[in-house]
């Protein structure tokens, strides 16, 4: 990869170690002169002292540390909390930007709803081979349970959370729809506080479309999405619990919501109703937003081992007395290999072509594929179908034989179980490095999209960065960090 | 509020509650040791062990398989396992950790304050615990028990609103205490009151010593001047209105947080538990420590402990793990 450092006319000791290559740099155009809408930042960030900048980083440092907010790491010492690493510098997008990706991932998310509701209900698509079966029925995330069960609005999925990565085109492509339990969105709302007050006079300038309404916009998509009959519903959040990695946001939401944080065993079904324990005797609930996985919400219908759903949830979902967002077999819309073919889903349901791209992706159950994957392993990504958060990945140019060698054998042995991807040089922003000076790093970005009665996209959403120099891994378990996000005014 | 931390606020302060009274315990009893006195240490200790409702078979040295029964551990390692032995229950260190645990479950129910405090106890605690027991390490650990618990409720006071939660936390504080002060005077009425009413040296340590355990000396001086009668002892720890480690006090005192607690959830079921409160609460308002004596306080003793054992199965009945029957038969 050449790498070459930035030409041009800003030579600013801050900026000595800045580099450009053929990755698309959020901040400099290709002869590096700097894009209009960074030009007010830039500005600030040089013309403040360096002093001052370290100042406003610790006191933002040590806001996150204040408010506990922390993230959980497993597979290292049990219950060790860590800060969510985070960059001082805003990621902009402008407002022309962000109508085409609100129009994209609205364009998704409801030809995504459809598929849900085909695939659970006349399998049309399935009958038509524009997806074929076998896809849908070797997906782990199929749910039998659902089919023919009616949701409230037909809506499968309320609350999704969709990667996308910017190419070298400056296009904006999707990596992945999230649309089972999609995390991250108190890091967008608190990294939006600190950043208002680490940098206020030039976040008024920039007239940053507004992000704070989201606690009550996922409040109204839940509400809207109850089971009939349940003029005012009571709303609740469910947890897994205090050991899961994304209890911070689990508790933040539910307060900025104002509904309660259940556990599993605060739930008790009778008679196909659902209600919590409370002190003052059982409460109806009505709507849940549960942040535990389908394989965990009820031991009578999915595993018997669970202890952190509630016994008879299921039925009480299937009698209609209870609605769950998201709904149960999700999971089945964002199988990575299923990705594959939402561009024809788009096209199949909505009779439109797709505004957001997919990433370009090999299926290895195709012999054809598998061979050229395996033969360029060393140039691609490989995910397994079921994992997140960065887990149980190749990246082939920054992995040893040894590891490729492993991967052959496990795609080998389970190709329905990988997809592999070209590795992309996605986009860089510049971020403030631990030595004061500023650097381009990797980011990706994940907006956050409700569906209840209509689809609400607050501009905005998580910007993610790999902190480590050269790294493509965004995730918060393998050292990513986030930044805030500025959505401009169109 | 939910039932679940309902019970986590309830165990929290219970827990702490019974840290700080152990953590006393231990400290007035070590005390008392330098001087001579009629008891021996293992006798000593055995009351200090039934005081924490540990049962003596465990804190004795494993048997030799062919010797009956265990030899007596020595003083040292008992009051090391008695603070520090995170496999014993009863040690201050598992109750430390078990408020800590129940406070982490409910972090969002509880203040920051509080919640610093505690964790912070529970830090300074891990910093404390070694392996081999010395006079220095003790000497630290138990007064930053009680030093720690006392701010945790001052934090409490002070910076959680006058709730349902914040009663939950007194419900847990003074049902402790009334268990805990009744457990102890009914041990030192078999073992250190008799019946002359006229007391030698010795005798009169072991009283200092009780009413130390109660912080009562210095409340107790003040309304009696230092002449010390069992009858005046017992009088004060289980009769007084104003002491606030009498058992009187806490019966009071739990009843209040009670009948809050009725009052905010107005819950239909809570007329068992109100009347339960409210007769532990007369039994010893109206209690009459002549009366008492001269029908053996053995017995008044016991019943306090009954109606102690009767309020929290009743707490447990209406607010936390009540049937799903019993709840919707309105």
């Amino acid at each position: 990869m050449n790498t070459a450092p930035l030409q041009g006319t800003h030579e600013h000791p801050l900026l000595r170690d800045y580099f450009m290559d053929t990755a698309f740099d959020e901040m400099f155009d290709g002869d590096g002169a700097i894009r209009p809408h960074y030009a007010a930042l830039f500005h600030e960030l040089t013309t403040l002292p360096p002093e001052e900048i370290r100042r406003r980083k610790q006191s933002a440092d040590a806001s996150f540390l204040m408010q506990g907010i922390t993230f959980t790491v497993y597979g290292r010492d049990e219950g060790t909390e860590r800060i969510f690493p985070y960059d001082l510098i805003p990621r902009i997008v402008t407002g022309d930007e962000w109508a085409r990706i609100e129009r994209g991932l609205t364009q998704r998310i409801t030809a995504l709803n459809l598929f849900l509701h085909d695939v659970y209900h006349d399998q049309k698509i399935l009958e038509q081979g524009v997806v074929p079966r076998d896809v849908v029925y070797t997906c782990q995330q199929f749910r039998r349970q659902m089919r023919g069960l009616r949701v409230p609005r037909n809506v499968y999925v309320a609350i999704a959370g969709t990667d996308l990565l910017r190419l070298r085109s400056g296009e904006f492509v999707v990596l992945e729809d999230n649309l089972r339990v999609p995390s991250g969105v108190s890091y967008m709302l608190t990294n939006r506080r600190i950043m208002k007050r680490t940098l206020p006079s030039l976040f008024r300038d920039y007239g940053v479309r507004p992000i704070d309404h989201y606690p009550q916009a996922l409040l109204a998509t839940l509400r809207s999405l109850a089971p009939e009959g349940r003029p005012e519903p009571t709303v609740v959040v469910l947890t897994p619990g205090v050991y899961n990695s994304a209890y911070f946001e689990h508790t933040w939401l539910a307060r900025q919501m104002g509904v309660e944080l259940v556990e599993g065993r605060d739930l008790v079904i009778h008679d196909n109703v659902v209600y919590m324990r409370t002190t003052a005797g059982l409460k109806r609930v009505d709507v849940i937003y549960r942040r535990v996985d389908d394989d965990f919400i009820d031991p009578l219908a999915f595993r018997p081992d669970s202890i952190l759903g509630a016994a008879g949830l299921f039925n009480a979902y299937r009698a209609g007395n209870v609605t769950l967002a998201n709904a149960f077999g999700t999971g089945v819309a964002d199988d990575k290999a299923l990705y594959a073919y939402v561009p024809a889903i788009i096209r199949y349901y909505l009779d439109e072509d797709p505004i957001l791209n997919n990433v370009e992706t090999w299926l290895l159950t195709d012999a054809k594929q598998r061979a050229h994957v395996a033969a360029n392993l060393d140039k691609l990504v490989v995910k397994a179908v079921g994992e997140s958060g960065g887990y149980g990945m190749l990246v082939g140019p920054q992995s040893s034989e040894l590891e490729r060698e492993e991967f052959r054998r496990r795609i080998e042995a389970n190709p329905r179980n990988y997809i592999a991807q070209p590795t992309l040089n996605f986009s860089r922003s510049p971020c403030l490095l631990e030595d004061g000076s500023i650097g381009p790093r990797h980011v990706d970005l994940r907006p956050y999209i409700l569906f209840g009665d209509k689809v609400t996209i607050v501009p905005g959403g998580l910007t993610r960065v790999a902190l480590r120099q050269g790294s493509l891994v965004v995730n918060s378990s393998q050292g990513g960090g986030s930044k805030d996000t500025w959505v401009l005014g169109a | 509020m939910l039932s679940r931390v309902a019970d986590s606020l309830y165990w929290t302060s219970r827990y702490l509650e019974r840290a700080e009274h152990t953590a006393r315990l231990i400290d007035i009893n070590m005390g008392l040791m330098l001087d001579r006195s009629r008891l021996s240490a293992e006798g000593r200790w055995q009351r200090v062990l039934a005081a924490v409702g540990a049962t003596q078979s465990v804190w004795t040295r494993e048997a030799e398989p062919s010797t009956e029964p265990g030899e007596w551990v020595g003083v040292s390692a008992l009051v090391h396992a008695l603070c520090f032995d995170t496999a014993k229950a009863t040690s201050i260190t598992s109750c430390i950790t078990a408020a800590r645990e129940n406070a982490r479950q409910i972090r969002d129910e509880i203040s920051t304050e509080q919640w610093q405090r505690l964790n912070g106890l529970f830090h300074e605690i891990r910093r404390l615990r070694t392996a081999q027991p010395s006079e220095r390490n003790l000497a630290e650990f138990l007064p930053t028990i009680i030093d720690g618990v006392h701010l945790f409720q001052g934090v409490t006071d002070t910076t959680l609103s006058h709730g349902e939660g914040w009663h939950f936390l007194r419900v847990g504080r003074y049902l402790e205490r009334a268990w805990s002060v009744t457990t102890l005077l009914d041990l030192y009425q078999r073992e250190v009151f008799r019946d002359d009413g006229m007391s030698d040296a010795g005798e009169y340590l072991e009283w200092v010593g009780l009413l130390r355990v109660c912080t009562a000396f210095e409340a107790f001086c003040r309304v009696h001047t230092a002449e010390l009668t069992h009858e005046r002892v017992l009088d004060f720890l289980l009769l007084n209105a104003d002491f606030p480690h009498s058992v009187r006090y806490a019966a009071d005192a739990l009843q209040d947080a009670l009948a809050a607690i009725q009052q905010q959830t107005r819950t239909q079921h809570g007329g068992e538990l109100m009347r339960v409160a409210g007769r532990l609460k007369a039994t010893l308002g109206y209690g009459q420590i002549g009366e008492i004596l001269a029908q053996g306080p053995a017995r008044y003793l016991r019943h306090i402990l009954e109606q102690c054992r009767e309020i929290h199965n009743l707490i447990y009945a209406v607010y936390i793990q009540y049937s799903v029957e019993t709840a919707l038969a309105v």
